[in-house]
């Protein structure tokens, strides 16, 4: 298949979780996600467990999509960042390595440029892990799902 | 695509629901909603127009429980089914682990069925997708309207490939279950395929 799974080990995803807590100390954000382009959440720092973060994984991917879209319909190869500004909570969007979404969303207690400035480097290392990440996935793995019977998958749906 | 987290041990799948306009697609979703329990499901989003037509995508995050340790998790959407939204519909295909193509069986429809099931085809193919290889189901919704065209000539035309197919009334809830059911379990048997 052209598009093969996303697989993430917890060391990829403990390293991800690092970075994110130390951009959101470092940016005095609020709540930092970093999500999949296909809309899932990889990790998630701050004030993000009062969030819906399934929810909002799914709307920013979608955005960033159509953003991607729009792009091409102008023949620019991609916008790389976005930034939604409100009056109290602003978010500023950033595509990694064409495969991840960093959010960060914060408030009066932190700057714009504040944040853009820790993002580019939190960008760099989250690059890194996702070299990582890709290098694994060349490497064939164990599949732990080989094993799934037929029984296990009619279980989940005896309700 | 699906998404395999050994940190949280979870599985993400995204099921897509295709179909023409008003053909029930963002019912199907509702109705999954309305009768799955609370723990199980997260919140509904719906981009619609004010007139309630699907205007970006309709998204539920489903959870279906345990396997092998592993959280289970389907990420439902559905695409605008107006003829002018193409460009949007491309976008949700991205990463879609499984297509329910949803027919509605009125035969004014019919024309709106074949397009659009033909535009699905192609818009998987400009992402790299082959429809014959996905797991994929049709359903043929609307059964309880007066025009209908028979089942057999609904399959004759939009499943030459005898795909699992299910006759649905998505407002009453007939068949919708069955449809996802049969759907999700293809992508999981495709998941132990290491697909």
């Amino acid at each position: 298949m052209l598009t093969p799974q996303l697989v993430m080990y917890e060391d990829e995803v403990r390293r991800i979780q690092a970075v994110a807590d130390r951009l959101q100390q470092d940016s005095r954000s609020r709540a930092i996600l970093v999500v999949d382009k296909n809309g899932q959440l990889v990790a998630a720092s701050g004030s993000a467990s009062e969030l819906d973060t399934t929810s909002l994984s799914s709307l920013v991917a979608g955005n960033v999509a159509a953003t991607g879209g729009i792009a091409k319909l102008m023949e620019e190869e991609e916008f790389t960042g976005q930034f939604h500004e409100g009056k109290g909570l602003s978010i500023h969007i950033t595509l990694i390595g064409r495969r991840m979404i960093l959010v960060v969303l914060f408030d009066k207690n932190t700057t714009h440029g504040l944040v853009r400035l820790r993002v580019k480097k939190a960008s760099v290392e989250l690059e890194s892990i996702l070299e990582d990440v890709a290098k694994k996935a060349q490497t064939p793995q164990q599949n732990v799902f080989a094993e799934i019977t037929d029984a296990d998958i009619d279980n989940l749906f005896n309700d | 695509m699906s998404f395999i987290n050994y940190s949280s041990r979870e599985i993400n799948c995204k099921l897509v629901y295709y179909g023409p306009g008003l053909c029930g697609k963002t019912t199907n979703l509702q109705y999954i909603y309305n009768k799955t329990k609370p723990d199980a499901k997260g919140k509904m989003i719906s981009l619609a127009t004010e007139t309630e037509r699907t205007l970006f995508f309709d998204f539920l995050p489903l959870s279906l429980g345990e396997i092998r340790g592993f959280r289970t998790r389907f990420h439902l959407y559905t695409v605008p089914g107006q003829v002018f939204y193409d460009a949007s519909r491309k976008l949700i295909l991205k990463g879609v682990d499984g297509v329910c193509f949803v027919a509605d069986s009125q035969m004014e429809r019919m024309e709106a069925n074949i397009e659009s099931l033909e535009n699905l085809r192609d818009n998987l193919t400009e992402q790299g997708y082959d429809l014959d290889k996905l797991p994929y189901v049709v359903q043929y919704n609307k059964r309880d309207l007066p025009s209908v065209v028979p089942v057999e000539e609904l399959a004759d035309v939009l499943n030459p490939t005898k795909v699992p197919e299910f006759e649905a009334v998505a407002t009453t809830g007939i068949g919708v279950f069955d449809t996802l059911k049969a759907l999700a379990k293809q992508v999981l048997t495709e998941l132990r395929k290491g697909g």
